[in-house]
């Protein structure tokens, strides 16, 4: 198991718009690292005859009819938002400056 | 897929090589991706209403907006309605598939991720026939999978109210969540100098498809179908394929030809000037007909699609697969194939009424009794001559089949002749009522009585008796200027082949 590198964390900062120091870098690269080798901890008891799985329960097909349930008033959907501007979620500048 | 990136790349300076020159160069390679939004009441994953044009964020609830604890139930309508285009493209169906997460960081998804599908499509490998100047191409489908609408931000500040130079976005969260099937071509080579036709004449193709299938309404007007449109090309020879560019959000078919040629003026011009075709997205302009740079593609492995684990894996039953084929509609091909036999008209008729979107009308007309021919005549000849001069649709002139079918019906009676019926059409599209209404309030009615006849051919030889004349010593040609007399004078209503049969009596001659 190939240790997490530096630039591989700086790569999902940058996905995730972290803005991490220096210092973090190394800090957080041990830190994934050490979490991919307990996970990975699971392929080693994985036997062949246990098919790979995605999910916690044998389940599969669980839908729901295609009826209409009430929504939310705008006001509650909005109520949690920092800002608000003519009924809608305002964000801040979506492109920033690293183009 | 729906693709968010980040690097920005200059607008490039615009250097195009005429279409035929390309063309003798250059072989393009199509590809076609189709976003079509299901007609489900409810959204994909909650039960929100999905109607267009409410007032924002009126549509969206805990889970659509992500809160904390909000968890996605899948809707059966939208899989069920998935696996019916994947049917009617001839697809394979999976039998186990999963929904995946697709991770990127933009506001117009509450979650921060889009709930998609990945390596495990619901339907693949399929193809779509269509028919352009006269020959079938088979596109191939590779993929059908459902996933998730997103919202729709407003770009605030900034002179184009575009995202480049905007100073915030404002969010409208109605539309995320409504079930999206995005349907993914191979990609297509070999269509030449026909390449623009191809794309469109699959894109009017798929969306007849949607429509006969009942899923979407298809409103491109809406933005409830709309095309990426991928070109590469390969020099002339040559075996391997250039890089592809992708036009992003093509909202018309007029648009998806002219992006399409002008990708091939655009990438030959660069290719032929020694440069490299950038893998990139691109912008349509409808002004210009010409794309301009996007963002340059980011990395498939940056999306970190992993398996949503908030849903379960889907297993379609197969016998339910079975009873979701037995049970699709006549699809359009097939539809085709049986109206131009049952009509009896040539290649090009269909064509013609293909492209005038008549079918369903003349059908109709038929249905309502009206004899296939006149049917096919009234709709594509007068009525397309209405339609073209008030620079609308057949379908959105204000008469009805079943209206048209009457006017026939009258014509084939000896009620009316062509001109009269004309002169009915007119009139019940200017609002004046029925057919027979309008026969009634404009006099229409062929004049049936042999007296009144009569008098009008006296009276006009009487008038005319230099043409009379003429047909007395046998210039039989002479009789039309005498039977034009008679129209005119019974204001277009008289028979004007029983005039003709008239005028020859009174005046001594045989033919």
């Amino acid at each position: 198991m190939s240790a997490i590198t530096r630039d591989e964390v700086a790569h999902l900062a940058r996905l995730s718009r972290l803005a991490l120091a220096e210092e973090e870098l190394d800090h957080f690269a041990a830190q994934l690292d050490q979490i991919v080798g307990a996970v990975a901890r699971v392929a080693e008891v994985a036997a062949d005859d246990i098919p790979p799985s995605s999910h916690a329960l044998p389940l599969t097909n669980v839908f729901r009819p295609d009826e209409v349930r009430p929504c939310l008033t705008p006001e509650q959907a909005l109520s949690g938002a920092p800002a608000v501007e003519d009924g809608r979620f305002r964000v801040p500048r979506i492109l920033g400056e690293e183009a | 897929m729906l693709w968010k990136g980040w690097v920005i790349t200059m607008a490039d300076p615009m250097t195009l090589m005429p279409y035929e020159e390309a063309l003798a160069r250059f072989e393009p390679v199509l590809g076609l991706e189709t976003h079509v939004e299901l007609g489900t009441a409810s959204k994909m994953f909650c039960g929100c209403q999905t109607a267009f044009g409410a007032p924002p964020n009126t549509q969206v609830c805990p889970v659509c907006l992500a809160f904390p604890g909000a968890l996605p139930v899948a809707n059966q309508k939208a899989i069920e309605s998935t696996i019916r285009i994947g049917l009617a493209l001839n697809c394979t169906i999976a039998e186990w598939c999963r929904f995946a997460r697709k991770n990127y960081f933009y506001p117009d998804m509450p979650k921060n991720y889009q709930i998609s599908q990945y390596d495990e499509p619901l339907c693949s490998n399929g193809y779509l026939d269509v028919e352009v100047g006269g020959r079938t191409v088979r596109i191939e489908i590779e993929r059908v999978h459902l996933e998730e609408d997103t919202g729709k931000s407003t770009h605030v500040g900034g002179a184009t109210g575009r995202i480049h130079g905007a100073d915030y976005s404002i969010v409208d969260y109605n539309r995320a969540g409504i079930p999206l099937v995005e349907i993914v071509t191979k990609p297509i080579p070999g269509t030449d100098a026909m390449a623009p036709e191809v794309a469109r004449a699959y894109g009017i193709e798929l969306r007849e498809l949607m429509r006969t299938l009942g899923v979407s309404d298809v409103r491109m007007d809406q933005g409830s179908m709309r095309f990426d449109v991928n070109v590469s090309l390969m020099p002339r020879g040559s075996s391997e394929w250039g890089t592809r560019t992708e036009t992003k959000n093509v909202n018309s078919f007029r648009s998806v030809e002219r992006s399409v040629r002008g990708e091939i003026e655009r990438q030959a011009a660069v290719l032929a000037g020694g440069g490299r075709v950038i893998q990139e997205t691109r912008h349509f302009h409808e002004d210009t007909g010409q794309t301009t740079s996007g963002r340059s593609k980011e990395e498939a492995q940056d999306y970190r699609y992993f398996p949503e684990p908030d849903l379960v894996p889907i297993e379609p039953d197969p016998a339910w697969v079975e009873e979701l084929r037995a049970a699709l509609p006549e699809l359009p091909s097939a539809r085709r194939r049986r109206l131009q036999s049952e009509w009896g008209v040539s290649d090009l008729d269909m064509q013609a009424m293909h492209n005038a979107d008549a079918f369903d009308l003349v059908e109709a007309t038929i249905a309502a009794g009206a004899p296939a021919a006149d049917a096919r005549k009234w709709w594509m000849g007068e009525l397309a001559r209405r339609a073209n001069e008030s620079a609308t649709t057949l379908t959105d002139l204000p008469i009805t089949p079943a209206q048209v079918a009457r006017v026939t019906v009258l014509v084939a009676s000896g009620a009316l002749n062509d001109k009269l019926a004309r002169s009915v059409l007119e009139g019940v599209l200017a609002g004046e009522g029925g057919p027979d209404e309008v026969v009634a309030s404009r006099g229409l009615q062929i004049v049936n009585d042999e007296g009144e006849l009569s008098a009008i051919i006296d009276q006009v030889l009487a008038d005319n008796a230099d043409a009379a004349d003429k047909v007395r010593a046998g210039k039989i040609a002479a009789v039309g200027a005498l039977v034009g007399g008679v129209m005119k004078a019974s204001r277009g209503k008289a028979d004007a082949a029983r005039a003709r049969q008239l005028i020859l009596e009174k005046l001594g001659v045989t033919e």
